[in-house]
């Protein structure tokens, strides 16, 4: 084990990973959070906080995964590239080390021109590849980024990052994965997969060159709330791709979130089938109270 | 060449409210070329602010004069009389034209008629474009000359994000992804190695993290 992440033992152990997302609230109480933590506890193997997902100022990655700690939930804390500078950010990775975070995903986040505060400077002092190379280093090769040996008490994450099959240019997404696999990542978790023949594509080119192998892969699966939803993804999300067959789906029936979940449920079934899926996660985004059922309804409940 | 854009002219005129006489200096140089603020912007600007400042029932005094290059002392030094004789001064120039006229004249306040907002060039008559972020550590030879730092909304060293697609970044269908740019141009010369190579982070003390740069050639000082 690399790390003192639970996560890490399940993947490990080649057992089907579930994870499960939450963005933590636009105010400063842990109660929301807590309440996540009682539901999803016992339902999946880790929860994903978002760092101010969007650019929108939430309460912090690593303090809504404290809360979670506490309450029995493994917390994976993003770390995104826009607010912070490599001091900083290896700052926070030493302080979330010290309260007991061991899940650190890194990535570069998203531009603030999509948020509440367009009028802030980003940072981008390093790139999330160099994140990763940057929080491998910090516990491999005991050194900070600048080269400084951290004498003792090295932090030691299990470290995440993100892979697109859904963004451009197709055919070096599965080059950039390799780029990040060898800059250190042990985990990835994928955008949303919707087009289920892309992300086929993409796992075919993944194992063609074994990276499968090198890396556990978590499939992302958000369920669509509506069809009205899904259209709005289609046509504004960048880095998505949402099949007009999915939304016909959706608009043929009466009960649009029923037939959202059932949707999400059949494609973790599928998913599993895929060789090199390590698991799945859950992005249930404002709709986190859904993960216990779609865990349940898709078989994956094995406590 | 620096790209500079006229300021409203209402925020000039703000500037300038309890001013009767003005000099308006307009630069030969890049906002010249970039027609923000030649001779002709120049005297643009003062017509402007005279007739504002008549609308308002009160007198206003312009000077106008252009300087070949305001970044050059001995292109500024000569404008000594008519400064002098004007209770401001107005700059046509970029952000350095103005400081240079601020630093030259210490007792007068010079005051920006626009904003200085990229290092770039024409890429059609009547529009500009970003391409040098000014970073201090040149790495185009990396990337088929197309620049990440201040083309890539994010500067990513090892893109593209995944916010890529259809060739245009998140941030903007107007606004081409540099590092698919970048990946065409290297398929093209055949080096999409140089791609797959980590980059490792970027030493930005060499840009304007690192405080005020300077360049100095022994051979050039007097």
């Amino acid at each position: 084990m690399k790390s003192c992440s639970g996560l890490e033992k399940v993947l490990t152990e080649g057992r089907f990973a579930v994870t499960a997302e939450i963005g933590p609230p636009k105010h400063a109480s842990a109660e929301k959070i807590i309440e996540y933590a009682k539901m999803l506890k016992g339902w999946v193997d880790a929860v994903n906080i978002t760092d101010n997902q969007t650019a929108i100022v939430r309460l912090s990655s690593i303090a809504a995964g404290v809360h979670l700690y506490n309450n029995g939930v493994e917390p994976v804390i993003q770390v995104t590239c826009r607010d912070r500078n490599r001091i900083a950010m290896q700052s926070d990775l030493m302080g979330a080390y010290s309260l007991g975070m061991c899940n650190v995903l890194c990535l570069s986040g998203d531009h603030q021109k999509f948020g509440n505060h367009p009028q802030a400077k980003n940072v981008y002092d390093v790139d999330s590849i160099q994140l990763i190379d940057m929080v491998r280093g910090m516990r491999d090769d005991k050194k900070f980024q600048c080269g400084e040996d951290i004498k003792e008490h090295q932090p030691k994450y299990f470290i995440g990052a993100v892979a697109n099959p859904f963004a451009d240019p197709f055919e070096f997404r599965v080059l950039r994965l390799e780029k990040k696999i060898n800059a250190g990542a042990d985990f990835i978790q994928t955008q949303s997969i919707f087009d289920m023949n892309r992300f086929e594509k993409f796992m075919n080119m993944v194992r063609q060159r074994g990276l499968h192998k090198k890396v556990h892969i978590l499939a992302g699966v958000t369920p669509l709330k509506s069809a009205r939803a899904a259209r709005f993804i289609q046509k504004n999300v960048a880095g998505m791709i949402v099949p007009d067959e999915v939304i016909e789906r959706m608009e043929k029936v009466e009960d649009q979130k029923g037939e959202g979940i059932k949707i999400a449920t059949e494609q973790i079934q599928q998913l599993k089938k895929i060789e090199g899926v390590a698991g799945v996660h859950i992005m249930a985004i404002n709709w986190e109270d859904m993960v216990p059922e779609i865990v349940e309804k898709a078989g994956l409940k094995n406590y | 060449m620096i790209i500079a854009e006229p300021k409203p002219i209402q925020e000039v005129a703000e500037y300038i409210k309890e001013y009767h006489k003005v000099l308006v200096v307009g630069c030969g140089g890049c906002t010249s070329v970039c027609l923000s603020g030649g001779e002709t912007e120049a005297d643009i600007l003062a017509t402007s602010l005279r007739i504002l400042r008549k609308k308002e029932g009160q007198k206003l005094e312009t000077v106008v004069t252009t300087a070949t290059r305001q970044c050059e002392p001995e292109f500024i030094d000569g404008l000594k009389e008519l400064v002098d004789e004007a209770e401001a001064v107005i700059s046509l120039g970029c952000g350095v034209g103005v400081q240079f006229l601020a630093e030259r004249f210490q007792e007068k306040w010079v005051l920006p008629a626009l904003n200085t907002i990229l290092a770039g060039g024409t890429v059609q008559p009547g529009q500009w474009e970003e391409r040098c972020g000014l970073c201090g550590d040149c790495q185009l030879h990396l990337t088929g000359g197309i620049c990440p730092v201040i083309r890539c909304a994010k500067s990513i060293q090892n893109g593209p994000c995944g916010g890529s697609q259809n060739g245009v970044c998140e941030i903007s269908t107007e606004m081409p992804c540099a590092w698919q740019l970048i990946y065409e141009k290297l398929t093209v010369l055949n080096r999409l190695d140089l791609m797959l190579a980590y980059r490792p982070a970027k030493d930005w003390s060499k840009e304007r993290s690192g405080g005020p740069r300077k360049m100095k050639r022994e051979d050039a000082a007097l």
